[in-house]
């Protein structure tokens, strides 16, 4: 308890050089714990992607469609028990800042996403209305729709307005899935192709194959490729997470850079953390001294030296742990739904606690060694 | 005769500047015994502090022997010092050198957590040695809270609140004013009178040099046997 009270009276004896450092602290956990949940989001799709799921798309690029005739053929593969198909859509609600996923997809879309939870009704109610859209939960709470509400697109890859009528909002099974999505039938979004661009109809983006035994998905991935090799759209078929990570792929570089800049912010503070305690120990040499003197050993001095820096990079790191989530949340609502989940993830969170308790017990080594190798006559004639 | 509390043979000490050997302690030999109040006296650089130094056993001799209580301190292991200093000396300095973060009743305790009583026996004790400086009333100051005079007077209780075989003083009225360094003297000299503590001071004010029971001497390093003044 004494020696307690005394790292804590030492580590506010000059409170404003403690409260910047302690200010400098909950930065830098803040900005690392932000810095690392971006990352996290950016490979959200793909964690949450699923590996009994198969990708099909046009082998050159992503941006070339596949025949429709592909659908009965990928489903005639033996351990393929669903095929489905999709086309990224691109339209613009009201601003371009309003940004969300739209895709056309195939009636039975929903039977390969378990995870999308959908009331039956509602699900009637789409299937029914050729201009029926559903919504996700995340979606629909951020521009607050409802049920038969009108929802206009500006389209860009194809152009026009578009009027949808939402018929139903998915949930996800569990609050990682991401549910910032829209949904409208293939059909419809077909009609108008095949009206404007008689050739570019009964085109499709990508296939989506569910299959029986995710262990099967390197065969089946060859065994669909082959079917189409030296056609006129090859095909290239990949696990669905391993689709969702070549998006991720295309980012490497900038989430190598944010990774890169979270871990500088912790050797900043950790600069300003050793330079605080250097200072610090430098000021005490007298009473290191004297304490030497008195009979104290090096030990209760590296252990006094490494009490106080831990304990300020306690409050801070747990200053900054804190208001992480607020942050988060903060941060989440304005990158206006660019990352449909900005979770603090408890890696992150550990991660952070554990870089504060490092940069507690790293800054503290050269004081401490200092102050532990001190001479008492040298040291008392600091004083003097 | 008693047998001498510290007793100092062919005691020797150099520093090394840039290269350069300067001899601080030349063939030192003395004896105190228990009970003495000595003042060591020299001009600036004659060697008294360090002599202090080495009698205190946080400076090492370079030759000679350095017997306190029949213990030769010169041989002890820097750990076994830390230990032989918190059970067998207490430290009076000239700037106090009290602990700025804790409150006069603190510091006093400070040398007890080396001992091995509980926290109320330490905190009765801490309180009785401040009680014994008059310094009751000022348990829960922090050393910023006090005068000079007042925290030579705590530090004096840190001293002696572990019951040191022997108590060194250095320069402990050179910071202090008249009337304060009188009044430290004269507890100082109550405690050797009174308490029966052994105390070695340094000082080079010749008035304060009166209030000790003997008076030593040193120049350039060595001793002057002469002039020792026995009051």
């Amino acid at each position: 308890m004494f020696f307690l009270r005394m790292v804590l009276r030492n580590a506010f004896r000059h409170r404003l050089r403690t409260a910047l450092t302690i200010a400098g602290l909950v930065v830098a956990v803040l900005a690392y714990g932000l810095l690392q949940t971006v990352v996290g989001a950016w490979y959200a799709g793909a964690d949450a992607a699923s590996n009994a799921r198969l990708v099909t798309r046009n082998s050159i690029s992503l941006v070339f469609p596949l025949p429709l005739s592909y659908h009965a053929r990928i489903r005639s593969v033996e351990g393929v028990t669903e095929v489905a198909y999709s086309n990224w859509f691109g339209g613009i609600y009201r601003e371009p800042k309003n940004f969300f996923p739209q895709f056309a997809v195939s009636a039975n879309y929903l039977n390969l996403y378990p995870e999308f939870v959908l009331d039956d009704e509602q699900l009637l109610m789409w299937q029914r209305d050729r201009r029926g859209a559903l919504v996700g939960r995340q979606l629909a709470e951020q521009f607050d729709f409802k049920v038969g509400d009108m929802l206009p697109l500006r389209g860009t890859i194809y152009p026009g307005t578009w009027e949808f009528v939402i018929r139903g909002i998915f949930d996800g099974s569990d609050e990682t899935r991401i549910t910032r999505q829209m949904l409208f039938h293939w059909d419809y979004l077909n009609e108008f192709v095949r009206k404007v661009r008689p050739r570019g109809g009964n085109m499709v983006g990508v296939y989506i194959s569910g299959i029986d035994n995710p262990a099967d998905a390197a065969v089946l991935s060859r065994e669909i490729d082959a079917m189409f090799r030296n056609s006129l759209a090859e095909t290239m078929t990949e696990t669905e997470q391993a689709f969702q990570l070549g998006f991720v792929a295309m980012s490497d570089q900038i989430i190598a850079a944010i990774r890169i800049v979270s871990y500088v912010v912790i050797l900043i503070i950790l600069a300003v953390m050793a330079n605080t305690m250097a200072m610090s120990a430098r000021e005490r040499t007298a009473e290191y001294a004297t304490l030497k003197a008195l009979g104290f050993g090096p030990r209760f001095l590296v252990l006094l030296i490494f009490g106080e820096s831990i304990a300020i990079c306690a409050i801070g790191g747990g200053l900054g742990l804190v208001l992480t989530w607020p942050a988060a949340k903060g941060f989440g609502l304005a990158a206006g739904g660019i990352f449909p989940v900005f979770q603090v993830s408890a890696e992150t969170a550990a991660w952070q606690a554990g870089s504060a308790l490092a940069v507690g017990v790293l800054a503290a080594i050269v004081p401490a060694i200092t102050a532990a190798r001190v001479r008492i006559v040298d040291g008392l004639r600091a004083i003097a | 005769m008693a047998a001498p509390l510290v007793e100092i043979r062919n005691l020797q000490k150099a520093y090394r500047r840039g290269g350069q050997v300067v001899p601080v302690l030349t063939d030192i030999s003395l004896d105190i015994f228990p009970g003495d109040f000595t003042a060591l006296m020299g001009p600036s650089g004659s060697g008294k502090t360090t002599l202090l130094n080495l009698i205190a056993g946080i400076d090492k001799p370079d030759s000679g022997t350095l017997r306190v209580d029949g213990l030769d301190i010169t041989g002890l292991s820097e750990s076994a010092l830390a230990e032989w200093r918190a059970a067998h000396v207490g430290f009076i300095f000239q700037f106090y050198n009290l602990m700025p973060v804790l409150t006069a009743l603190e510091n006093v305790e400070l040398p007890l957590l080396l001992t091995g009583l509980s926290r109320s026996q330490r905190r009765d004790r801490a309180a009785m040695m401040l009680e014994m400086v008059a310094l009751a009333d000022r348990m829960d100051h922090f050393p910023n809270e006090l005068s000079g005079g007042q925290q030579q007077r705590v530090a004096i209780a840190r001293a002696i609140v572990s019951d040191p075989t022997l108590i060194v003083a250095d320069e402990p009225t050179g910071d202090l004013d008249r009337q304060s360094a009188a009044d430290i003297l004269s507890l100082i000299q109550r405690l050797n009178s009174e308490v029966g503590k052994t105390v070695i001071m340094v000082t080079h004010d010749v008035s304060a040099a009166h209030a000790a029971r003997a008076i030593i001497h040193l120049d350039k390093g060595e001793l002057m046997h002469a002039p020792v003044a026995q009051i």
